[in-house]
This record gives structure tokens, C-alpha cells and sequence, in this order.
């Protein structure tokens, strides 16, 4: 008779000498990866002579909470805060219509030049961002689009990505074609298909896609550096460097307001985490 | 023709609706990247520093850039991130996607653990490693002399700047991961258990399906990251502007330096196509060699 122990790579559980092992090893590297972390939250709560003591001292005594209300209120970082909010709401609304729009498009309907329209979506995955920056940059600055939000959010209602199109497409491949042909049948047509069956039965790559668009926005740096000069239009990406000069730096502000900034991302991480996960593994990108 | 679309009303129907659902990617792709590409190749032919127009000077930006020796710093300086750091920055990925994908308690919290890191905002975080290289106050030259090595001047360094910037990017493996950890979920076991019975220990396993069934992910991450790469910027603008000695004047740097603070659109635009050029070279040699080494199932091989 032949016993197969699960204890492969992926399956079944390990002999409990080796979990112990593997406990040390990946809660040693996860201190590694979470140091930088905890500092900035750390120092977000240090009084500013406290910062660089040594050794480092990794519990903050006293607890400086004024240091966020201060951030928050030294440069007009609420504002800063809105302001990425909007931007953020905006460009990933318009990724996820106009996204799964052409992803529809390129998953369940037949039409001339399909074929060669997606390998263009592909190939612009692979194209470097600087070669179309300066003629951009110069677009938005004729139309007169400087200090105004319209260049981070515009571009994101024209086809949210290559990247998300791929995704999208990749998942509504796996949705049963019963489905559209049943709701044929009954007279729905492409956009009432697109609206009621597919896209409420793609909400694991939805999900993801509003992640991924969601944190690249919030953090996005480049293009408010181009496009935002007027500092009440600044994101907060931009308004963190305000905490710091050539000179000197308010390192508990700047760690407090970063703590802010971080914060919302952490929390949708969490509670986003098994549609995320899932999202990736659905699409096929990881090559099946 | 005519007659054809109304005989078949349903087909046309679908052309049609196939067309407007794309619309809004066919109008951002000429707007965005067909419209912009031409406009900057033909940019690069210019002389154009935005207040004054632009004048025709035919192939001048690029023997000035051939001849500049910034360009070729900023190109080597890249380079070096790029064929350092990329390697090892996947292979730690894949390290990390394999440890995630063990069946131990608690491996949804740290998968958690090894992605924050990744989503920290770039600002932020770049801040905070010029704190972590500080050689007084820093935790790097802390955790040396913890070991009882010598404290070394990181950023300060011309000789080890480039590696700072390599190990800080070690911190962001988590969107690597989360992918590759996708692709080993997609593994079916069946394979691992028929190795096993065949006798095959841990390594035969990992180099004779673990590798194999993962390389299209790790080919995918693979292209990505290094078009990724030859872009990095914003840490280096934001921690050591260049510096030192330009041991950190990368590429991108050198062209946002070119429009956005000399505004000279058409030397700039030249960088931007020679930087193009060199990635899509890469890129195809990539995918030569891709044959070789990434397999995709279904597809047979001679």
C-alpha cells in the first residue's frame, strides 16, 4: 500500500520541527521588513529631542500625540489629504468603467481587428512612461490643465491602463459564455450583458483593480510633481517633502502626517486582502 | 457590403457595440501613446525651450547627447541598478512567494507583513531610508556595529550609493510576490504527489515543476521589473538628488533634470528615445531568449 505524505511544497501541514523552523526564519525576516514601519510610527510619536538617541529607542516615552494635530495643521495637510482623495476617487472610478469597457470588449464580442487592437494593449504594458511625458506635459500645458486636477484624472477615463484591461479580460474569460447566451435569449443586449451578468460576477478582479489603481494613486509622486504647483492643489505625496528641506527636517511631523497618509492604504489592504489575492490568481497573470 | 450588414443584422450589431465599448482605450492610446510618441521623436529634432518656438535642427540633440558625458554616467549608473538590482530583487521575491505559499499558522498575517512595505507611500519611505543610512543616527550603521563591523558612510558614498538604493528596493518585493505566490497557487499537486512517489526529493521538485510550471509569472515579473528599473527616479530625486558626485544621477533623473528644470524639451525628448530604444532592445532579447527557459503548458516543444 502506498502512503502519500502531504507534506510537499503547498500541500498538507509540516512535521512540527520544521514549522518551528520556518516560524524563527519568517517572524526574524518579517521584524526586517516591518523596522522602517514601526520607526515611522515610532517617531510619529517621539518629542523632537527623543528622535536620535542611541541606541535607538524603539517605544516612545513620553507619548507626543500633539505631534499630529501639529502636522496636521502646520502645512494645510487636510487639504493635501482631500485634495489625493479626489484625485484618487476619480482617476480609479473612470480606470474601472473605461477598463472594463474595453476588457468586454476584447473577452466576448467579435469585431473586426480585435486581435491586433489587443496585442496594441499588450505592447503598451512594455512601453516606458518617460517617451510620452514631455509631448503630454505639453498637451495638458496648451490646454491649460497646469494646477488643475484634469491631467492626473482624465487619461484614466481613456482606458484605465493596459495592465487593468489585461486583468479584467483575462477574468471575464473565466465567466461561463452560458451565462451571456442565456440572457441573449431572452432579448438583453451587449450592455445590459456587460452591466447585470459580467460585470457584477467579476467583483474579485474589480476588487483588485481598485486596489492596485487606489494605492498607485494615493502614493502617485510624478505627476503632481509635473502638473501641481499651486501648493493648495498639492496631494499629500508632494506636501510630505514640505517637512523637510536642505537643512533640517521635522522628522516626528513628517513621520506623523506619513502615518496618516499610510494608514488608509493598511486598512484597505486588510480588509481587502482575500479579493485581492484572489483577483491576481483569477486573471491568469501568473501565467495559467 | 451593405447588403451583407443587413442580411446580418446581429453581427453588425457586434462590430459596432465591440467598437464603442473600446472607444475610450483607442481614443486614450492615440491621445496618449500613439500622439505622444510621434510628437516626441519628432520633438527630438528640435531645438525647443517652450518660450521660445521650437526650431528644426535635424539630428544635433542626438550627436550632443553622444557626446555628452552625463548621459553616459546616467546610462551607467542605471545599468547598474538595473542588472544588479533586478536579479536579485526577483530572486528574493521568489524566495519570499515560496515561503508564503507553506502551510503554516499565521501565513496570512505575515504575506500582510512582507507586502506593507510596498504600499508605504515613496515620499515617506524614501525619507525614512535616508534617516535608516544616516552614519551617525541611522539603523543601518546601528545593526553593523551591533555585529561589530565598521559603520560605513551609505549615501555619502559614491562607491555604495547605487547599492543603498538596491538594498532599500529589497524593502518593495510585496507586488513581485503577491504574483508569483499567484502562480505557485495555480500548481496543481498532483504534480508534487506523482514526483514524490517517483522518488524525486525537495530540489529535483522545485527545479523540474516548481520552476518550469512558474516561468511564465517569473518572465512576466521579469520583463516589467526591468523596464521598471531603467525608470527609477523618484528615490533618487527625493534622497540624494544625484548625489554623491552623481553616483546616483540615473537616467530618468538626468531627463527630468533636462525638461522640467532647463526646459530643454528637444534634448530631452532624444534622452526619452534613446532610453526607449535600449528597453525595447532588452525587452526583445528577452523575449529571444524566453524560449529557452519559460514554459507555457499546452504548448509542445521539439
Amino acid at each position: 500500500m502506498i502512503t502519500i505524505r502531504r507534506n510537499r511544497i503547498g500541500t498538507g501541514h509540516l512535521p512540527v520541527w520544521q514549522e518551528l523552523l520556518w516560524q524563527l526564519l519568517l517572524a526574524a525576516i518579517g521584524i526586517v521588513m516591518l523596522a522602517p514601519l514601526a520607526w515611522l510610527i515610532s517617531t510619529s510619536l517621539k518629542e523632537p529631542g527623543a528622535i536620535f538617541k542611541l541606541p535607538p529607542v524603539w517605544i516612545p516615552n513620553p507619548v507626543r500625540l500633539a505631534n499630529y494635530p501639529e502636522a496636521l495643521t502646520s502645512l494645510p495637510f487636510i487639504r493635501f489629504f482631500f485634495n489625493t482623495l479626489t484625485i484618487t476617487f476619480w482617476a480609479t472610478l473612470g480606470t474601472l468603467v473605461t477598463a472594463s469597457m474595453a476588457a468586454y470588449a476584447f473577452a466576448r464580442l467579435r469585431f473586426p481587428g480585435r486581435g491586433f487592437l489587443f496585442a496594441l494593449v499588450l505592447s503598451t504594458l512594455m512601453l516606458p512612461s518617460v517617451v510620452t511625458l514631455i509631448p503630454t506635459f505639453i498637451l495638458f500645458r496648451n490646454l491649460h490643465w497646469i494646477d488643475t486636477y484634469l491631467p492626473l484624472i482624465v487619461p484614466f477615463w481613456l482606458g484605465g491602463g493596459a495592465f487593468n484591461i489585461f486583468l479584467l479580460r483575462q477574468f471575464f474569460l473565466t465567466i461561463p459564455l452560458e451565462l451571456d447566451e442565456a440572457a441573449r435569449i431572452d432579448g438583453a443586449s451587449n450592455y445590459r450583458i456587460y452591466a447585470q451578468i459580467i460585470l457584477p460576477l467579476a467583483q474579485p478582479a474589480l476588487a483588485t483593480v481598485s486596489i492596485f489603481s487606489i494605492i498607485a494613486h494615493w502614493n502617485e509622486f510624478v505627476l503632481p510633481l509635473i502638473y501641481l504647483h499651486d501648493m493648495n492643489k498639492w496631494t499629500m505625496a508632494i506636501g510630505l517633502q514640505g517637512f523637510s528641506d536642505l537643512y533640517s527636517t521635522q522628522w516626528n511631523l513628517l513621520m506623523a502626517a506619513s502615518t496618516v497618509m499610510l494608514l488608509p492604504l493598511i486598512i484597505l489592504f486588510f480588509s481587502a486582502q482575500r479579493y485581492y489575492l484572489e483577483g491576481i490568481q483569477m486573471s491568469g497573470i501568473a501565467g495559467r | 457590403m451593405i447588403r451583407k450588414w443587413i442580411g446580418r443584422p446581429l453581427l453588425w450589431q457586434e462590430y459596432r457595440d465591440g467598437y464603442i465599448f473600446i472607444l475610450p482605450w483607442l481614443l486614450g492610446f492615440l491621445i496618449f501613446v500613439a500622439g505622444p510618441m510621434i510628437a516626441s521623436l519628432l520633438i527630438s529634432f528640435t531645438r525647443w525651450e517652450i518660450v521660445t518656438p521650437a526650431r528644426w535642427v535635424g539630428l544635433e540633440q542626438y550627436t550632443k547627447l553622444f557626446a555628452d558625458d552625463r548621459f553616459y554616467l546616467s546610462l551607467y549608473n542605471t545599468a547598474y541598478y538595473v542588472f544588479l538590482g533586478v536579479p536579485l530583487h526577483l530572486l528574493l521575491a521568489l524566495l519570499a512567494a515560496m515561503a508564503m505559499n507553506l502551510n503554516i499558522r499565521g501565513i496570512r498575517f505575515y504575506r500582510t507583513v512582507y507586502f506593507l512595505p510596498s504600499i508605504t507611500p515613496v515620499v515617506a519611505s524614501s525619507l525614512l531610508w535616508l534617516w535608516i543610512f544616516n552614519p551617525e543616527f541611522g539603523l543601518a550603521n546601528s545593526a553593523l556595529s551591533a555585529l561589530g563591523l565598521p559603520r560605513l558612510f551609505w549615501l555619502q558614498d559614491p562607491r555604495l550609493a547605487k547599492a543603498a538604493f538596491i538594498i532599500m528596493s529589497f524593502w518593495n518585493i510585496g507586488g513581485q510576490m503577491v504574483i508569483l505566490l499567484a502562480g505557485l497557487k495555480g500548481i496543481p499537486p498532483a504534480l508534487y504527489e506523482a514526483a514524490h512517489i517517483d522518488g524525486a526529493g525537495a530540489w529535483a521538485s522545485f527545479r523540474n515543476i516548481t520552476l518550469p510550471m512558474l516561468s511564465p509569472a517569473i518572465f512576466f515579473n521579469l520583463i516589467l521589473a526591468i523596464i521598471g528599473a531603467f525608470q527609477v527616479f523618484t528615490q533618487a530625486y527625493i534622497i540624494t538628488q544625484g548625489g554623491p558626485e552623481n553616483a546616483t544621477l540615473f537616467y530618468v533623473l538626468y531627463l527630468y533634470r533636462a525638461a522640467f528644470e532647463n526646459f530643454r524639451m528637444g534634448y530631452a525628448s532624444a534622452l526619452a528615445w534613446v532610453l526607449f530604444i535600449i528597453i525595447l532592445i532588452f525587452t526583445y532579447i528577452q523575449f529571444k531568449l524566453s524560449d529557452r527557459w519559460v514554459f507555457y503548458e499546452g504548448e509542445v516543444k521539439e
